[in-house]
């Protein structure tokens, strides 16, 4: 892609998927590229718009249920983001967003609802036997090791979210990673989120890429193949560290 | 009294002395500890209490101590009031507020939101005041919708009860719309990311300058009291003269629905508006501190984004002083600081500015992003100490705050103080603090203002914090100047006790 045409960053229904800071994801995309003296633009997509075609990233964003069905809805009948990753766009879907881009989900009306499939995932207030009752909320900090093909440090992010959340029998893709401490999808299988293509989706809501500039730079390396090395702000680091001491990971 | 049972006249004899037990240790006001254990003696009591006098609740995620504060001084215009003002907001506080004499007098009480249907369905108040709602401690589950709909189902519950409601709030808007009566008040929204959808049905809101509609039919009431300038209401149709000695249009906003309220209780908004004035501070919000040696600190207090967002309009509209950023994560604040992305910082852009904290790193993150050039620090007090003028405006969630007052009100007294430990050894408060909590009806719990769910917070130490470290910046984005060498910036020089 062009150096020289401004890498457009979509957030989509920030109305809708917002709830927790996270237009802080666009923002982070948008800096790490611009101290980097490569143009990027910001492209809020609001409720009711349609999702341009043309972005070379899409953010979504943590949502409270009913929100989170109009997004959905509103994705699948516009779609502009199915789309865009056909063309080979990068996603980043957090919370709400990534039970979103999965199959199914479960609404607050309590049936199921159709996701984008962008990931084959599906979403549920439980896996476990009928009858038994549905697992608590899974509300804290969660530390993901990322799976070692994505070459990336320890994941650092809070998650707050009813759903369980695992792969479809044959999906594609990996999961994002190894849940050291927290809930993250909620399985057996101790992972949290999805990697398929140049789709990310995970627990790890708001504004992850905050904490995680590894994770921000990339889904940035998707876009343009290598990027200029960045004088790191240091107040990441020191973030970082303060984070693996309070969370005690090494 | 002598309309109350014995088990009531019990609890209240046994919950002053729990309180003044409390006070002589220096836990504070002792509000929370005798309300509890009068709660214990006699679950009737609030109930009962309230029967023999008019009560007026307060409720909202920001601005109710404040309004609470406003309407306690309408009132007592026309003689005596009794009021929780100081923050203990949830049943127990309230009670201690409504045990005491004169009997008779009428009761301004301010009510946790969550705790609202609860407190409100045993005191039958003759009105609420119900300011505004938005996302706060998203952590504990906190739905603002669920919140509304806590509060729309109250107002059938209390038939007769007058709704004092902030029609640009369209969760409030939609709450105060299930009441038998409405004062509908213009206080203004500064924060409406959690205004977009329609509380009813779920649809996106439309709106322009003058309020908000939805395609369901649900809309802005049209007010009878309105915010129309910096210091000045519309109030029935007239224009009237308002000038606080708080700062800040939000807090106008908090005038006019706490004389609005008082409206009801027959008190004239000129009697109002002139009893508020000469409040300057209340519980520590605006109160300039001394934060060392040559410096001081005005005060401000900011939990959520919409807090934050009214805290820059009123910087705006400040002498540019130094920002000091006092952030924490502790249970009472939240625990999740991932909020602070919503908040438009970049509006610091070209004040001086310096974090502290326990979540500094965090801020000082959001800051770099938002291009605010800021410097680290442990402490405010070491903030300031850095700082280019000896008067600094801090602004503070909720402990970085009130741990911030005690240190403060120590350093008043002349006492050095550590630089944190709010709490003192175990006493009275720890005690009564392993009581059950007296939870609402819908199970949720939350912090409690004066002894937390079980016991005092205790300070923790998330990040590296430096309890003997002397002034020590950590670094910091410096704009377009670059950043400082990473040498400077080693939060493990001189950091580990």
């Amino acid at each position: 892609m062009s150096g020289l045409s401004a890498t457009r960053i979509a957030l989509i229904y920030p109305e809708l998927l917002g709830t927790y800071g996270d237009g802080g994801n666009a923002l982070v995309l948008e800096r790490r590229l611009a101290w980097r003296g490569l143009p990027a633009e910001i492209v809020p997509v609001r409720a009711g718009d349609p999702v341009p075609a043309d972005c070379d990233i899409y953010l979504l964003g943590g949502g409270e249920d009913e929100p989170q069905v109009l997004a959905a809805e509103g994705m699948r009948r516009t779609g502009g983001v199915t789309a865009a990753v056909q063309r080979g766009a990068v996603v980043l879907a957090v919370c709400a967003g990534y039970q979103v881009v999965g199959e199914s989900f479960p609404g607050s009306d309590g049936l199921l609802h159709d996701g984008l499939g962008l990931l084959e995932i599906e979403t549920r207030r439980s896996f476990g036997p009928a009858g038994e009752p549905v697992p608590p909320r899974a509300v804290g900090d969660i530390v993901v090791e990322p799976g070692p093909a994505l070459g990336l440090p320890p994941l650092f992010g809070y998650e707050n979210h009813g759903g369980r959340t695992r792969p479809v029998a044959g999906a594609g893709g990996e999961a994002l990673g190894r849940v050291r401490r927290g809930v993250g999808d909620g399985t057996a299988a101790g992972t949290d989120g999805r990697v398929s293509g140049r789709v990310v989706g995970t627990y790890l809501h708001g504004p992850v890429l905050a904490q995680n500039p590894a994770l921000a730079d990339l889904l940035l390396t998707w876009v343009h193949g290598g990027l200029p090395a960045l004088a790191e702000p240091p107040e990441i680091e020191l973030l970082r560290a303060a984070r693996a001491r309070a969370l005690e990971v090494a | 009294m002598t309309s109350l049972t014995p088990r009531t006249r019990a609890a209240i004899t046994v919950g002053r002395l729990a309180a003044d037990a409390s006070r002589r240790f220096g836990r504070g006001s002792g509000e929370m500890i005798g309300g509890k254990l009068a709660l214990r003696v006699s679950a009737g009591a609030l109930g009962e209490l309230a029967a023999q006098r008019p009560c007026v609740c307060v409720s909202a995620t920001n601005g109710k101590t404040t309004t609470t504060r406003l309407l306690a001084r309408a009132l007592g215009t026309l003689g005596p009031v009794v009021s929780n003002s100081g923050g203990a907001n949830m049943a127990a506080g309230v009670l201690t507020a409504l045990a005491r004499p004169p009997f008779d007098a009428p009761a301004a009480l301010e009510v946790d939101e969550i705790w609202l249907p609860k407190v409100a369905r045993e005191v039958r108040p003759r009105a609420v005041v119900l300011l505004n709602i938005s996302r706060d401690q998203l952590d504990r589950s906190n739905e603002t919708r669920r919140i509304a709909a806590l509060w729309r189902q109250l107002g059938a519950e209390l038939p007769g009860a007058t709704a004092v409601a902030n029609c640009d709030d369209p969760l409030v808007a939609w709450a105060a719309e299930g009441w038998s009566r409405q004062l509908w008040v213009s206080a203004g929204q500064n924060w409406t990311a959690d205004g977009m959808v329609c509380p009813s049905c779920a649809q996106l809101l439309h709106r322009n300058d003058f309020g908000w509609w939805c395609d369901c039919g649900l809309a802005r009431p049209e007010p009878s009291v309105l915010v129309s300038g910096s210091d000045e209401l519309v109030w029935f149709g007239r224009h009237v003269h308002a000038k606080l000695d708080l700062p800040g249009r939000v807090n106008l906003g908090n005038a006019a629905m706490a004389a609005a309220a008082a409206k009801l209780f027959g008190v004239e908004v000129d009697d109002a508006l002139a009893a508020m004035t000469g409040l300057g501070d209340v519980e520590g919000r605006y109160k300039e501190v001394p934060l060392g040696p040559g410096r001081r600190g005005r005060m401000l207090l900011a939990k959520n984004p919409a807090g934050w967002v009214e805290m820059m309009e009123l910087l705006g509209s400040s002498p540019p002083r130094p920002v000091v950023v006092d952030f924490n994560s502790q249970t009472a604040d939240g625990r999740d600081p991932s909020w602070i992305w919503d908040v438009p910082f970049e509006r610091l852009i070209g004040r001086e500015v310096h974090v502290a904290g326990e979540r500094r790193h965090d801020m000082s993150v959001r800051l770099a992003y938002a291009q605010v050039p800021h410097d680290v620090h442990p402490t405010a007090e070491q903030a300031a100490a850095g700082a280019g003028a000896a008067l600094v405006d801090v602004v503070a969630n909720y402990t970085a705050f009130r741990d911030l007052l005690v240190r403060s009100a120590a350093r008043a007294r002349g006492e050095p103080g550590p630089p944190t430990a709010a709490f003192g050894p175990a006493g009275v408060a720890d005690a009564v603090a392993t009581l059950d909590e007296t939870a609402p009806a819908d199970g949720y719990r939350r912090y409690d203002d004066r002894t937390g769910y079980a016991s005092p917070d205790k300070y923790e130490n998330h990040d590296g914090y430096d309890s003997r470290g002397g002034y020590r910046s950590e670094g910091g984005y410096r704009g377009d100047e670059g950043y400082p060498g990473r040498s400077g910036g080693a939060d493990e020089a001189g950091s580990r006790p």
